[in-house]
């Protein structure tokens, strides 16, 4: 019989999708593989986080001196407003959704993501976002000035009349990374919910899945309150309408509701991925189960709780009323509660274990340190009396640095070198490693901590020139800034040669217990043979009790732990 | 690993081998949480509304008092039963009677395309125009992008209404056309808050 067949070709377990080639090439490709998906965002982002960097180091060599003598004070505008849009929409949200990509799928013991193709579309979407973001370089009058914030009436003033112009560029490249990220968060909920493999409890769900649907979930509600205020914002430039232009009876006010809705808990998209990274990095690094699990697990939905209620902090010197003020003060406070939550149980899961410096260890170490640090600081901007004083002033921007690089950025190095070795199936070289955790620590320290004083001496932010009396912090911030730069390279170095030709370590080089290091590594096409039917729950280390009832890839011979009982005196 | 949690374990196991294959299930569960993150956006411009409307008691451009709500409440019921038409053609597609399927959709589409000509014929006799102080911007930013929603469902129903002639096309369910009854049933709604917010709280 012949059956002509309008089917897609038939996967085969273990071998390359159809059509896709099985080496280098197949990242340039329309590929569905959610690992594939997975490393072409980590590598994209990571391409725009070192543009990003390099606006940063133009900026911190025009604060080395008071005077605004390298570039122009439009420049030095344009500059922060493409860092500051670049590093978030183009580095940290899309690395942690290829971070998540590759592992959720794994974690959960599933073949793929929910909507495989709607994930490569999401993913395409990419390097469109930063293609735009780049043209507006381009365009007669420069890219938007105007902040990543984008606050009208600056951001809808157009003084070269020109209706393709940097702001309007930049809205449509915020907008279609929004709609990259809302696609993205459909199919990261609907695979968390629906795609856990049996026995996989909601309970038993490793805290990396929790944190990243508690993520998801603020895209999901919190966006398109962004995307509203954006199309009213891109009414006004380009239709002239009123909504949020004062001198024609329009209510700028009602923009920054809009954007801090999103905005605020867009920090926590970025950062409960990290908080999920560190949950699965120290366990594994210090042999011992996740100190309170449930807790840590049931806080992150917490904070995408929380995290919703808070927004008007950025506001307190909006002319917000003052019940408001309070009201919002409160609850940013209560943020502290699962915050805290979570590095009490990082701090007991690592007190008495057989700690390994290794060099993912050291990131996520440094990370929580710093977090620790960050989590203070806002304590004290999510105060009236004190945020008004320091508002707008380098205080902030060293808060929320210390957050997106001593935290986010650490956290996601910890987890690309703790997942190196699944990725690759080779092992990445440890004295670049450290060497790259210590130039990146002292870089962070350096760079970051001086803004601290210079803010509370009252240095404002956005500024390119600046008084004499500032110029001391700011010179150690600037050599510091020059360090994280230098810090990269170490990095490139050991990932691009490590993946060529470092050591091959086989399937589970951490002896890590876990779905993702059931499968080989890199793991095959599929992930597993046969579903893995789970029988307990996570972080098993040294409770003598199996992770799985069956052999998921009865192939692979070499089989960590997890499967069989445990020899409690050797973990 | 004691015998009864081997047995529920398998039961489980069953449950969920069964979902794991259920992709349109899936599909399902992705389009609600699309819709419920859409119905955000609506719901930002819906705040902007309530915002602007109850901090500018003056906020009519000049001339307007109010706005006319015979011919948009005749719109609103057709739009609002047209919710229930839809309803009965996907009745009929489950009791695979495909022509009364068809009818009921086609009935639908009708419906939708008399409430855009409605929609058209409201915004051409209007004494104001977008760019009309923020009554204006507001007013026809909702009807606007509500519109192009009911635009967006009629497109979707017109690829139903052609999916329909293909042979076999629903032999493994037919989740494109509970997505597009879905998809009206949320614009409906949209509507019904909008009709409320602008027509009757004048």
């Amino acid at each position: 019989m012949t059956n002509i067949s309008l089917e897609a070709p038939e996967v085969v377990r273990g071998q390359p999708y159809p059509g896709a080639p099985d080496n280098w090439k197949r990242f340039f490709t329309f590929s569905t593989d959610h690992k594939v998906i997975g490393i072409q965002y980590i590598v994209t982002s990571f391409f725009f986080f070192l543009i990003g960097g390099t606006l940063s180091m133009i900026m911190r060599g025009e604060l080395i001196t008071p005077d605004a003598d390298l570039v122009d004070r439009t420049v030095y505008n344009a500059l922060f407003t493409m860092h500051g849009s670049i590093m978030l929409f183009m580095w940290t949200f899309p690395v942690l959704v290829g971070l998540g990509n590759y592992l959720v799928p794994l974690m959960i013991g599933a073949r793929d993501m929910a909507f495989p193709r709607l994930n490569a579309v999401s993913f395409w979407m990419v390097p469109v976002v930063g293609v735009l973001m780049l043209a507006s370089f381009l365009v007669p009058g420069g890219p938007s000035q105007s902040g990543w914030w984008a606050y009208p009436p600056v951001s809808i003033q157009n003084p070269t009349g020109n209706l393709l112009n940097g702001q309007v560029l930049w809205i449509l490249a915020v907008a279609i990374s929004g709609v990259s990220s809302i696609m993205g968060a459909v199919n990261f909920v609907t695979t968390i919910f629906r795609m856990r493999t049996p026995g996989m409890t909601w309970f038993r769900t490793p805290a990396f899945v929790w944190s990243v649907l508690g993520a998801q979930l603020i895209q999901l509600y919190g966006l398109p309150a962004l995307t509203g205020g954006a199309v009213m914002l891109l009414l006004d430039i380009t239709i002239g309408t009123s909504f949020f232009a004062p001198e024609r009876g329009g209510n700028p006010i009602l923009y920054q509701h809009f954007f801090w809705f999103y905005s605020h808990p867009a920090v926590y998209v970025m950062i409960l991925p990290v908080f999920g990274m560190f949950s699965e990095i120290l366990p594994v690094h210090a042999r011992k189960p996740l100190f309170g699990y449930r807790v840590i697990a049931a806080s992150s939905i917490l904070i995408t709780v929380v995290s919703g209620l808070v927004w008007v902090h950025h506001m307190f010197a909006s002319a917000t009323p003052s019940w408001m003020r309070i009201l919002f003060m409160v609850t940013s406070m209560l943020v502290a509660i699962p915050s805290g939550i979570k590095v009490f149980g990082w701090v007991a899961t690592i007190w008495g274990g057989k700690i390994r410096f290794t060099t993912p260890m050291l990131f996520a170490l440094g990370g929580i340190s710093n977090w620790l640090f960050a989590g203070i600081t806002g304590i004290f901007l999510a105060s009236v009396p004190i945020d008004i004083h320091v508002n707008n002033t380098y205080f902030v921007v060293g808060h929320f640095h210390y957050v997106l690089y001593g935290a986010i950025v650490m956290g996601i190095y910890a987890g690309i070198y703790h997942w190196f070795p699944k990725m690759t199936g080779r092992m990445y070289y440890e004295g670049l490693g450290k060497l790259h955790f210590a130039l990146t620590y002292l870089g962070t320290a350096l760079t970051f901590l001086p803004m601290h004083p210079a803010g509370l001496m009252g240095m404002p932010r956005r500024v390119a020139s600046y008084d004499l009396e500032f110029a001391y912090w700011n010179v150690l911030a600037s050599l510091g800034g020059f360090l994280l730069g230098l810090s990269t390279l170490p990095f490139i170095l050991n990932m691009v040669s490590s993946w060529i030709r470092g050591e091959k370590v086989g399937n589970n080089p951490w002896r890590a217990y876990g779905l993702e290091w059931l499968t080989s590594s890199p793991p095959t096409v599929e992930n597993f043979e046969e579903l893995p039917l789970v029988v307990s729950g996570p972080y098993g280390y040294g409770r003598n009790q199996p992770l799985v009832g069956n052999t998921p890839n009865p192939g692979l011979t070499e089989f960590p732990e997890s499967l069989t009982a445990m020899q409690s005196d050797e973990l | 690993m004691t015998a009864e949690r081997v047995i529920s374990q398998d039961v489980e196991a069953t449950v969920r081998q069964h979902q794991e294959h259920d992709a349109a299930g899936n599909s399902k569960f992705g389009f609600i949480v699309f819709l419920l993150s859409e119905s955000v956006i609506f719901l930002s411009f819906f705040t902007g509304y309530i915002v602007y409307k109850t901090t500018n008691p003056d906020w009519y451009p000049p001339g307007v008092t109010g706005l006319e709500t015979r011919e948009p409440l005749i719109n609103t019921l057709v739009l609002v039963s047209s919710s229930f038409v839809i309803y009965v053609a996907e009745r009929y597609l489950h009791d695979k009677k495909l022509w009364g399927f068809r009818i009921f959709l086609l009935a639908t589409m009708a419906m939708g395309g008399y409430f855009l000509l409605g929609q058209a014929v409201e915004w051409s006799s209007l004494p104001f125009g977008f760019k009309d102080g923020l009554f204006g911007g507001m007013f026809y930013l909702l009807t606007g992008f509500h519109g192009l929603h009911v635009l967006t469902g009629i497109l979707l129903q017109t690829l139903m209404l052609g999916r329909s002639f293909i042979s076999g096309n629903y032999d493994n369910g037919f989740f494109g056309v509970e997505a597009t009854s879905l998809f009206w049933h949320f614009v409906d709604v949209i509507w019904i808050v909008l009709y409320t917010l602008i027509y009757v709280w004048q």
